[in-house]
Order: structure tokens, then C-alpha cells, then sequence
């Protein structure tokens, strides 16, 4: 993974110091809440319902297992013992006190981790496939590059006051993995017919209250282009995008308003004045980037693996495990594993501090170290031998981190709702709570097969409800809670925005609608048909008539 | 009100420029500071003027629309009527990187010390700030040292430095 030099060290440390006087400016009020607030945000400090909550930068997903260790403590010292996993592959700390945060950043920078442009209206952290580097898809490794534009974007001079906050997305296999379509910039790696390797560039995508695909602006971008290229979409949008209105300034609304055919032009436009010049990326760039996400030593190992396949054989939640949450790699004779953070009734996305304890532990012992973060808020080991695999798993049962459940009805996307967050019409964990315990019967799970369900706790969307198979929106109706059913959403290489399928339901009635719908499922597919076939084969008449009645 | 200008804290009345409201006359034998439509309707008649001449604009005019007459303005002042409106840096990018400017740009309104860097780094030479801002002034340029973008201030970017190492070694 990349390791900081002198320089990245030295602006994060500056940052940590700078926001030490700041938040003294703020205790010994030289600063007013609302001057702090901008300030705070730049730095991943939100004013939550009950308490401050940081969100701390996991940049495209990886960690080590020293940095593990480091929010194992952070979470035991400064907050109630957990923190909770994030869509952008961050995690957030839900009780830090203000006069505490400096010092969490400090310790946060001696593991080469910080806060910055963890929230605000400029570049946020750039996720990517949390199988990078490791897939046995993957065409170019999108670390590479997400590395290069982390560095790029922090701390701009230009772009840290945008219209809104801005979200980039880099794949670099087909399967999509990181929701490219709903993301303000979709970076897409490929091979072009002339054997080289560039980016589908796609911009304009997003969620919120607005859902949006994102349009492909340029088909095939040069990686040497890539950050003139980007500077020139972000200076367009710094420039252009709308800021009379703050539900309309993401870049989808820009692109939207005056067309992706307008938008392309502006940009071209003024990448010609910058393509070539100080950012252009050299190929040295990309080798020495590319040498901090080599692979490790893998051994040459036979593939299939006896053990694996006998101790499948011969246990029977072990071999679930390895159907549901183990993953295709590479290399031959190895395997990736997806650590579910969804176990039966729990909280999606959160972890305890023994849990990351010992996950680090796991991932030193059979991973060279390294840890993922999904946007799915589960965790990956990238580099496991499958001869390691029924060790692993029993470890992972051992601190309830086994549940086998990754892409199944229970691996449900939530944002943190109205227990935790002061925009939320609703709360989103207690329902995801209360269908995780209606499906808790892994036959019954494996039965239904691969189906997404994410739940938002208002119209901001940051549980993804949008691309949901099955999508839930918590909104209030009257003083009361209420939740609305989209179907059909998708966040793959085929992403599609869900459509409402009719009236809301009460947080009572809510459970039963899912089940209808799953049910209605499995009354009408046919052979091999997951879900979200069967919804697109039979559209959703079908479904609104078992929610609804006929009409 | 206080004006820093290229580092240093300059008192209020040693301020040469006068900014003149649309109504007003402009003085014929002061630098003054015009609006953009000021500038727009009486273009030919500014432009016969010997004493320095500015403009401001807010922060939502087009900077291109002044492009090729940058080499007449001493002064360009932008707006910042919320520091959390960032049209300005961009502005002030193409101004000095693409527009060669070379005379003084200000930054007015909403100017904070906490923006001072990122400003500094978009080409802006002088401040109009809060009286209690004024002084934090070196030590705001001071808290940074290390860059990774390009920007107009032609700092070498981090992945320069490395590379120059490289090629050193």
C-alpha cells in the first residue's frame, strides 16, 4: 500500500497543528460555532444530534493492519468503544469530544491516516473496487490512480469552496464494484482497441434528493491526461455550478440544466488551455506509484486446494461461509474474504475496538496485513491462502465476525438515521435491524439469493436507497415515521435509479412490504433468475398488486 | 478594516486606491476602483484616463470577459461575498496563469485568515481582512510548506520534488 514520505507526512502534520489552534480559537471563543463550523468540516468534524462525530479518511478503502489497531484505540480512548464503517469506505466515530478531536488527529497522523475533506464542499475521499489489485477481473490496479488524484485533490487551492461536495469513483475491472454511475467523476480503467489503457470518464452521477446516472463525458482518456483532464471538470463546475440553492448545486444539476453535451464542451474547452502543462502525469509517476501496490510475494500454489475443498465438504456452515463471502483471486490458490459487518440484528457497519483488534491480527497473520473497507460497509481480507481459510473463519467466529451473509437479504446498506444524524426524518438501523432478524434463517437467505437492500433515513440518500434492488427511504409523515419502497435500483455496471412502487408504509408495516415483495419473487422466478431478473423480466405490476391489491 | 499587501500590514489610509460607486464620477487624478458595468459602459472613456484604474468583480462575473484588457487595470479586486463562495480562486487562477496579469489582486469580502494559503496559492497578492486577522497573516503562509498541486504561486509540487530526487540519485 502507499507509504508516506516526508512530504505527505509534513502536510498532515501541518493540519493536525492547524486545527489544534483552531479548535482552541473555538473553546476560548475567538471563534463563533458558525465560523468554526466551515473549519471543523474541513477536517471530518460534524455537529451530529447528540455529540460531534469524526469521520476519519480511509483512502480508497485500504488500511493496514497498524492503522486497524490505531481506530481500535481511537474508538477505546475518545469514544464508546466501536466506530462505524461508511459508504465512502471511511469510518466514523460517534462521540469524540471537541477538545479531543486535535489529539485524535495527532494519533491518526502517526498511522499516516488524517480527516481531511472528510466532509465539506470539496473533493471527498476517492473510493474504489475493494478488490483492487486483487480480482481476478481487474484490468489496471485503480489504486494507482485513486492515490494520484487523493494527492491531487487535497488541499487544493482552487477547488475546497465548491458548489457542493464532490465524490470520485475509480474501477478498474468490468464488474463495477464501486457504483461508478452514481458518483459525481467515474473514473472507468479499461484496454481500448488499440491495446492501451485509459478511463471512461463519466460525469454527473449521484444520489440525494436528485438521483442521477452519470453520463460518460469522454470515452477514452489517456492516464497521462487524467489530471488535467479532471482540473478542467472541476473548474467548469467551480465556475458554473449553481449555489443559489443547495439541493441544487451537485454537478449532476449542472450537467443536467445545460445539457452533457454543453458540459463536454466546456470542459474540452478548457482542458486544451491545461493538457500537456505542470499536470501532466508522467509514466515515472505511475511505475512509482505502481511500485507502493505491488502484489506480495505469492507462492505458487495449486489451485484447486484439497483442504479447502474437503473442510467445505465437511462443514456445513463453513462451506456457506465460503459460498456467500469468499471471493475469486488473481493469483491461483488464493482467495479474497468479505468479513461481514452485518451480523443478524446488528448495526451495519459498525465494529467494536476488539473486533478491529482483532482483525488486524487476522489480516498479520493471513493477509500480509492489509485490510479493505467496502462501500457496502463490510470489511475484506485481500491475500488469503485458501489452505488458510477454515482457520480464518473460525477465528472470525470466534468474535461473531463470521455471519455469511455478504449480497444476501441481510447485508443491508444503512445510513446512520435519526439515532445518530440531524438530518434524518427517520430512523434507518432499527429497520434494518428488524429485517435482518425477519431473514435471519441463512437457508432461507441462500434461498432468495443476491439481493441489495439500502435504507436512507431521509431524502438525502446516504444509505444508497436509490440503488437498492429493494431501496427504503425513511421520511415523516405527520409526526410520523413512515418509509417509502423503491424497486429496481442498481449500483453495478448496469446502474439503474429505483422507482418508487407506491404509497409509503408505517415503520410497523415496513417488514411485511419486503417480505411481500420477496415473496413475490419467489412465486415468479424462474430457473436461475436472482431478484433483480425477475423484477426487470416481470416489471413491477406484479409487485404493486401484492403490496397494494388490485386496482 | 485592515489591508495586508504582499505580506505586510498596510494602515487603512495608506490605501491609494479609491473605490467608486457607480454613480459617482470617477476622480481623474486618483487610482480608482470601477465596477465591471461601470467598466463595460464607459470602457473607451476609462481607458483615455492617466491615473491608475481597478476593477472589481463580483463573484459570479465571467473573468474572460476582461481577458484582453488585463494589462490595463493596476488593480483587480475579486469578491468574496461568503468565504464559503469559491468562484474567486478560480478567477484569480486564470487571471494570473492564463490571462498574465500582473498587478496587484485583492481579495474583498468575506476574506478570512483560515483562506489565506489557498488564496496566496490562486495568485492573490492582497487582502482586505478583518482588523484581528491582519497579524496571522505570516503565520498562516507559514503553517504550509508542501504542496501538490500546480497553482499560480509556480511552487514546485510534491511529485516534482520527488521526481527531481529521483533524477538526482
Amino acid at each position: 500500500m502507499y507509504i508516506y514520505d516526508e512530504m505527505d507526512q509534513a502536510i498532515v502534520d501541518q493540519r493536525v497543528k492547524q486545527f489544534r489552534g483552531q479548535v482552541a480559537r473555538r473553546l476560548n471563543g475567538e471563534l463563533t460555532e458558525e465560523e468554526f463550523r466551515p473549519l471543523r468540516l474541513m477536517n471530518g468534524l460534524y455537529l451530529q444530534l447528540h455529540a460531534y462525530m469524526l469521520r476519519v479518511a480511509v483512502p480508497y478503502g485500504v488500511l493496514s493492519s497498524t492503522q486497524m489497531r490505531k481506530l481500535a484505540h481511537i474508538a477505546r480512548r475518545y469514544d464508546k468503544g466501536y466506530g462505524h464503517f461508511t459508504t465512502r469506505q471511511n469510518i466514523q466515530f460517534n462521540w469524540p469530544k471537541l477538545e479531543d478531536t486535535p489529539d485524535i488527529l495527532a494519533e491518526l497522523s502517526d498511522v499516516q491516516m488524517h480527516a481531511i475533506q472528510t466532509s465539506g464542499n470539496c473533493i471527498r475521499n476517492v473510493t474504489a473496487d475493494q478488490y483492487a489489485g486483487v480480482a481476478a477481473d481487474e484490468i489496471e490496479d485503480p489504486r494507482i490512480y485513486s492515490e494520484i488524484i487523493r494527492q491531487w485533490s487535497t488541499l487544493h487551492p482552487e477547488f475546497s469552496f465548491l458548489p457542493r461536495k464532490f465524490k470520485f469513483a475509480v474501477t478498474g475491472a468490468p464488474h463495477d464494484r464501486a457504483a461508478l454511475r452514481v458518483h459525481d467523476v467515474g473514473l472507468r480503467l479499461y484496454e481500448n482497441e488499440a491495446g492501451e489503457i485509459g478511463f471512461e470518464v463519466m460525469v454527473g452521477g449521484g444520489q440525494g434528493r436528485t438521483p442521477m446516472l452519470a453520463k460518460t463525458i469522454r470515452p477514452f482518456l489517456a492516464r497521462r491526461d487524467l489530471l488535467s483532464y479532471v482540473e478542467a471538470i472541476m473548474r467548469v463546475y467551480n465556475r458554473f455550478g449553481r449555489r443559489d440553492n443547495k439541493y441544487k448545486a451537485r454537478i449532476k444539476i449542472l450537467v443536467h440544466e445545460i445539457g452533457a453535451e454543453e458540459f463536454t464542451r466546456l470542459v474540452e474547452e478548457e482542458w486544451e488551455h491545461l493538457r500537456g502543462g505542470e499536470l501532466d502525469l508522467p509514466l515515472a509517476e505511475v511505475q512509482r506509484m505502481r511500485r507502493f501496490f505491488r502484489p506480495p510475494g505469492y507462492e505458487d500454489l495449486d489451485d484447486p486446494v484439497t483442504w479447502y475443498e474437503l473442510k467445505k465438504a465437511e462443514n456445513v456452515n463453513f462451506s456457506r461461509w465460503a459460498a456467500a463471502n469468499v471471493a475469486a483471486h488473481k493469483q491461483p490458490g488464493y482467495a479474497i474474504a468479505n468479513i461481514s459487518l452485518k451480523p443478524i440484528g446488528g448495526v451495519p457497519g459498525d465494529a467494536t475496538a476488539e473486533q478491529m483488534d482483532a482483525v488486524a491480527d487476522l489480516a498479520d497473520r493471513y493477509s500480509v496485513g492489509e485490510i479493505r473497507v467496502t462501500h457496502e460497509q463490510n470489511l475484506v481480507l485481500p491475500h488469503l491462502k485458501k489452505a488458510d481459510l477454515f482457520d480464518l473463519w473460525r477465528a472470525l467466529e470466534a468474535i461473531d465476525l463470521a455471519t455469511p451473509n455478504v449480497g444476501f437479504v441481510t447485508d443491508i446498506i444503512a445510513c446512520p438515521g435519526l439515532d445518530y444524524c440531524a438530518l434524518a426524518t427517520a430512523r434507518s438501523i432499527p429497520v434494518a435491524q428488524r429485517l435482518s432478524e425477519r431473514f435471519a434463517d441463512i437457508e432461507r437467505q441462500r434461498d432468495i439469493g443476491p439481493l441489495r437492500i439500502k435504507i436512507s433515513g431521509c431524502i438525502n440518500a446516504c444509505g444508497h436507497h436509490h440503488v437498492g434492488h429493494i431501496g427504503i427511504l425513511g421520511l415523516e409523515k405527520r409526526g410520523e415515521e413512515s418509509y417509502q419502497v423503491t424497486l429496481g435500483g442498481r449500483a453495478d455496471e448496469n446502474a439503474a435509479i429505483g422507482k418508487i412502487v407506491g404509497p409509503a408504509f408505517t415503520a410497523d408495516g415496513i417488514v411485511d412490504a419486503v417480505e411481500t415483495v420477496i415473496d413475490t419473487y419467489l412465486d415468479l422466478r424462474e430457473e436461475g433468475e436472482e431478484f433483480i431478473d425477475t423484477l426487470e423480466r416481470t416489471g413491477h405490476d406484479p409487485f404493486k398488486e401484492r403490496l397494494y391489491g388490485a386496482r | 478594516m485592515a489591508l495586508v499587501r504582499d505580506g505586510q500590514v498596510v494602515q487603512g489610509a495608506q490605501d491609494e486606491w479609491v473605490r467608486v460607486g457607480d454613480a459617482e464620477p470617477v476622480p481623474d487624478n486618483t487610482p480608482a476602483v470601477v465596477t465591471l458595468a461601470r467598466w463595460r459602459e464607459e470602457r473607451s472613456r476609462l481607458l483615455r484616463r492617466e491615473a491608475p484604474l481597478g476593477v472589481q468583480l463580483a463573484s459570479g462575473d465571467d473573468v474572460a470577459e476582461i481577458a484582453d484588457d488585463v494589462a490595463r487595470f493596476g488593480l483587480i479586486a475579486l469578491e468574496f461575498p461568503a468565504f464559503t463562495d469559491g468562484r474567486a480562486y478560480s478567477s484569480a487562477r486564470l487571471l494570473r496563469e492564463r490571462y498574465g496579469f500582473m498587478g496587484e489582486l485583492r481579495a474583498v469580502g468575506n476574506v478570512l485568515r483560515d483562506q489565506f494559503a489557498f488564496m496566496h496559492r490562486c495568485g492573490f497578492d492582497a487582502f482586505e481582512v478583518r482588523d484581528a486577522d491582519a497579524d496571522a497573516w505570516s503565520e498562516a503562509l507559514a503553517e504550509v510548506r508542501v504542496w501538490y498541486q500546480p497553482a499560480a504561486d509556480r511552487h514546485f509540487t510534491a511529485m516534482r520534488l520527488r521526481h527531481r530526487r529521483v533524477a538526482a540519485e
